[in-house]
């Protein structure tokens, strides 16, 4: 479970890739969902689910954080440049970023009328209302922006694991998939 | 037969005065709230969904005793559209249905009034929503009018209309049931 300076534990192994895959399902679900047509089977099953994976996906890239932040944090490989180095703690930082930028739009778009949202039929997140002008449009707008950003981030960091994979040879991303190089 | 006529005249007099007092051109009382654009339109064919136009303004002229001369002008915000959900006002404001964002603003002006009599008239007029631009008929009935309690002089209307979405370019389909919007329409005006 626990990270050491080497390598990363299992749970922050699975949340990584949970939050990866649900990152791109989610972006997948929103981006097809809006064209939807008002008799499709999935008009209303797409947003509530969209809805609800977002809820639950911010509240764990929350523990993911509270995770990270508890833990040893494995150190930059050895043979990473300073810059490397430097570019991907920033890029790090950057992606739960934009991912918070992402939660708190969406929650805004949703409860701007004081719903709140229905997380499938477990439990409800309140809403506050419109705590500013046009809250829907401008929350939505960021919604959708910063997550097109979002995507273009994710592939540099993705390109940028497969290259320290295949061209540096190195653990960068076999660390990110086994926890066996923590010793 | 002097005292006759000075009767008559000043009778007339005070009657012409009344005549032109009441040919006047009113505010539409959107300040205190005392008009409402709503709409309605089919749920599936289910139900009715309703909702209104928060933001507007207009003026008109009245004339009890010349309705035909009767003008009206109305402007609506139309990003101001609220039908109690957020999501689906946001939806209304896109491309979809309205494009508040290329054509922010409805406008109403009369062209004609015809006096159908029993305090009922008809008017019409070209309504301009969606950049498009059509000759509509608003079924009207006066309410009432007369002073209000803070020295002022009101009249007010109820009007209704059904407008086609495709004839404004909304394209979007709700379905069967759902290819007209009726408008009701409540005007409350100030004298000016």
């Amino acid at each position: 479970m626990q990270n050491t300076e080497n390598g990363y534990g299992t749970a922050a192994i699975i949340m990584h890739w949970v939050v990866a895959i649900s990152f791109f399902a989610l972006f997948g679900l929103g981006f097809w969902m809006v064209d939807l047509g008002y008799y499709d089977q999935w008009y209303k099953k797409g947003p509530d689910l969209h809805r609800s994976v977002g809820i639950l996906l911010s509240m764990l890239v929350i523990v993911r954080l509270i995770w990270r932040v508890k833990q040893v944090n494995p150190k930059p490989i050895a043979t990473h440049s300073q810059l490397a180095k430097r570019a991907s703690h920033l890029m790090h930082i950057t992606l739960y970023g934009v991912l918070f930028v992402i939660f708190i739009s969406g929650y805004l778009i949703s409860t701007a009328d004081g719903r709140g949202i229905d997380v499938f039929t477990w439990f409800t997140v309140p809403g506050f209302g419109e705590l500013f002008d046009d809250q829907a449009d401008i929350a939505g707008a960021i919604h959708k922006y910063v997550a097109y950003g979002a995507l273009a981030l994710v592939a540099l960091h993705a390109i940028a694991a497969l290259k320290h994979h295949f061209v540096d040879k190195d653990a960068t991303l076999r660390r990110m998939l086994s926890s066996k190089y923590r010793t | 037969m002097k005292k006759l006529l000075a009767g008559v005249t000043t009778s007339l007099l005070i009657s012409t005065l009344a005549m032109t007092a009441s040919a006047a051109d009113y505010v539409i009382d959107t300040k205190g709230a005392h008009a409402s654009i709503n709409f309605k339109i089919q749920h599936l064919g289910y139900s009715w969904l309703t909702g209104r136009f928060d933001k507007f303004s207009g003026k008109f002229n009245y004339d009890e005793n010349n309705i035909a001369a009767s003008k009206i002008e109305v402007s609506i915000d139309v990003a101001s559209i609220n039908s109690n959900h957020a999501e689906r006002d946001k939806h209304l404001r896109s491309d979809d249905f309205l494009s508040v964002d290329e054509f922010a603003t409805a406008k109403f002006v009369s062209k004609k009034v015809i006096d159908k009599g029993d305090g009922k008239l008809l008017i019409q007029g070209d309504l301009t929503l969606h950049n498009v631009t059509k000759s509509i008929e608003i079924d009207a009935v006066k309410i009432g009018e007369g002073k209000d309690p803070w020295g002022g002089y009101r009249v007010g209307f109820a009007g209704k209309t059904r407008l086609g979405l495709k004839d404004f370019g909304i394209k979007t389909n709700l379905g069967p049931a759902s290819t007209h919007v009726d408008l009701e329409l409540h005007i409350e005006g100030v004298k000016v």
